[in-house]
């Protein structure tokens, strides 16, 4: 990393605020220390963020079990066949070597909020002065009838990046001719809102070339979903009789499956399937709730500075919180994890603090060259982060403008990725 | 300064046209002699061929980059999938700077300060498109006329420290090293480009659902922020 000459003012005024600013610094370390849990799109942007603009001034530590990091977005393209795994795949070693985090590849399974320590799985505490908590989701046991993770090899939730995506890939190629595919959709609120809809379209590219006749079930616990005009005419134009979509108003609640004999069972009737995915419904990752820190399924955070709303020295990001309007996606975890680094600056190092912003898109792939998006800005209010504008692509899009929504995906994929692990 | 107040050129043009172009549109005869500094990669009239650049019959209604058999570079086939088609607003924009309207484009010219040279230019390559009386005509509501951009908002000086936060937002998309594919680089632009480029979204000239939100969220003093972040960005 070059020194130019506005970084370098940047330290001498950070430098010299901090001589005059109140410290929040427990007794005899020399610098604050920032611990954040978890490496996804909210835990490592944060981490990067407070690293490269405290330069030095703030000790970063990142717990994340996981060497190698897989996305979740963009699974869905790897099932569909435009993503290799591999590209997938991102390592902490830049965040390490240029960002001087310390990574530490490990669980950690408690916050002592008074000792203000953060246990881990391989035993040992990690002292903070700021914790920043992004664990993303985990699942609710018993949401969907008969399905439990004990379920999750014969019918994958495929809902967190890697292996669970390559092991549903593997069951669709493996569909007898013919044969039926199902999936169980999530309840309200849950990760990446179009992603369910995205997964049934890339599965359906995957099946008609290699399995034209085959079908796909789906039963949904809602009426409506995201971008759902806009799936519907795709799965028209690209799918036509291949899908069968049944929402909450024919029966899609009343869901239950037999991982055993992989059988789905909607209300009251019994499917046998040649492969289920199975999304339940789901809540904050454990270590929030063990912390003491969810109200219901989720941790609710303090708009303009992501704080948890019962804890001044953690703040929580992404998938885990509730903060109002922002859909739960690795955009959105980027984009509080930028307010959360700023603010996290500004009470320890005295920083400069800036109104919040937030913002997110969600991109979404029909089918080869057939891209979609729907995004918005947000702003802090006391109550909630509030959405301020949006847009949505539209239906009937020319060719021309699909494809060129698809590149801006790919491009945005590179560019988080990039802003994420450096 | 290469130019002073580039918009609100384009914006009084807008205005002009639908005030009555008939009195505004320029000299297509001087415009002839004016094209000669286009003549080196654009031909223009009967028998007119791509060359260096597409050739510009039929130009005002067509989409950007939407000549078949000319290899257009990305940024401009990009703009035309996201609805930018050329008429006199858009014309007179990318004649005035073409990078300001069009990131990437390849045509390495650097624009007409002066109003009335471009109304020239306009005048003479109208003639060459289809039904040209009814040009000034068309579509006068897609023309940017209400806007008005104050005459110092290029004078701003940004707060680089202030860019640096608002730019964390614009970096889950623009990469920090330049890279272009899919989504266009913004960094090392010249102040001034950007900040046209970052108003015309504002006033959605600049077609993208995406930048116009982010854009119309954006205070001047707060693109001009930007502007001075991204110009030193290595």
């Amino acid at each position: 990393m070059t020194i130019n000459r506005r970084r370098f003012i940047g330290t001498a005024v950070a430098g010299s605020a901090a001589l005059s600013a109140p410290m929040v610094m427990a007794d005899g370390h020399a610098k604050p220390r920032v611990v954040v849990v978890g490496g996804g799109a909210g835990g490592a942007t944060a981490a990067r963020y407070v690293a490269k603009d405290s330069e030095g001034a703030i000790d970063v530590t990142l717990i994340e079990p996981s060497r190698a990091y897989y996305t979740c977005f963009f699974s869905n393209l790897y099932i569909g066949g435009f993503q290799e795994m591999a590209s997938l795949g991102h390592s902490y070693g830049t965040l390490a070597s240029a960002y001087g985090i310390n990574v530490v590849h490990d669980w950690a399974t408690g916050v002592d909020r008074d000792a203000k320590t953060v246990a881990l799985a391989g035993g040992g505490s990690v002292p903070y002065d700021r914790l920043i908590l992004s664990p993303g989701i985990d699942f609710i046991d018993g949401s969907v009838e008969g399905w439990s993770q004990a379920a999750q090899t014969a019918m994958p939730h495929a809902y967190k990046g890697g292996t669970q995506a390559e092991l549903l890939k593997a069951q669709v190629m493996a569909m007898p001719e013919g044969g039926t595919f199902a999936m169980v959709a999530p309840p309200n609120p849950y990760r990446c809102p179009p992603g369910p809809y995205e997964r049934i379209s890339m599965v359906a590219h995957l099946l008609k070339k290699t399995n034209p006749t085959a079908k796909i079930l789906v039963a949904d616990p809602k009426e409506k979903f995201s971008k759902m005009a806009l799936f519907q005419e795709g799965w028209n134009d690209h799918y036509a009789g291949m899908i069968d979509w049944v929402g909450s108003d024919f029966g899609g609640a009343d869901v239950s499956v037999r991982p055993d004999a992989m059988e789905v069972v909607i209300d009251g009737e019994v499917t046998k399937v040649d492969a289920a995915n199975v999304i339940p419904a789901m809540k904050a990752g454990l270590i929030v709730e063990r912390a003491g820190l969810t109200e219901g399924n989720w941790a609710p955070v303090v708009p303009a500075t992501m704080q948890s709303r019962m804890d001044e020295n953690i703040h929580i990001l992404g998938d885990a919180t509730s903060q109002g309007d922002m859909p739960k996606s690795g955009y959105s975890a980027n984009s509080q994890a930028k307010v959360a680094a700023m603010a996290v600056r500004g009470a320890l190092t005295g920083s400069r603090v800036f109104p919040a912003k937030f913002s997110n898109t969600c991109w979404s792939l029909i089918d080869a060259n057939d891209g979609v998006k729907v995004g918005a800005t947000y702003e802090a209010t006391e109550e909630k982060i509030a959405k301020v504008d949006g847009f949505i692509s539209e239906t009937g899009e020319s060719d021309d403008l699909r494809k060129a929504t698809y590149e801006e995906s790919l491009g945005w994929y590179a560019g988080i990725t990039a802003d994420m692990f450096g | 300064m290469r130019r002073f107040f580039p918009l609100s050129f384009v914006l009084a043009a807008g205005v002009a046209a639908t005030a009555g172009w008939a009195d505004q549109i320029g000299n297509a005869d001087t415009g002839a002699v004016l094209f000669g500094d286009c003549s080196g990669c654009h031909e223009v009239g009967a028998g007119a061929q791509n060359g260096i650049g597409p050739h510009l019959n039929g130009l005002f209604g067509r989409p950007a980059g939407g000549l078949d058999g000319y290899f257009y570079s990305s940024g401009l086939a990009r703009m035309g999938g996201e609805g930018l088609v050329w008429d006199l607003t858009t014309l007179n924009a990318y004649i005035e700077n073409p990078r300001a309207l069009v990131s990437g484009t390849r045509m390495s010219f650097g624009g007409w300060e002066d109003p009335q040279e471009r109304a020239d230019v306009l005048a003479y390559l109208r003639r060459y498109s289809d039904d040209p009386a009814n040009i000034p005509e068309a579509a006068p509501t897609a023309r940017v006329s209400e806007v008005d951009l104050a005459p110092d908002i290029l004078a701003i000086q940004g707060d680089p420290a202030y860019g640096e936060y608002l730019a964390s937002d614009c970096k889950t998309c623009h990469q920090q090293d330049g890279s272009d594919a899919g989504i266009p680089s913004i960094t090392r632009w010249p102040v001034e480009d950007f900040v046209v480029a970052m108003h015309a979204y504002k006033q959605k000239l600049r077609p993208h659902p995406v930048m116009q939100m982010q854009a119309g969220r954006l205070s001047d003093e707060e693109i001009a922020a930007l502007a001075a972040y991204f110009k030193d960005l290595e």
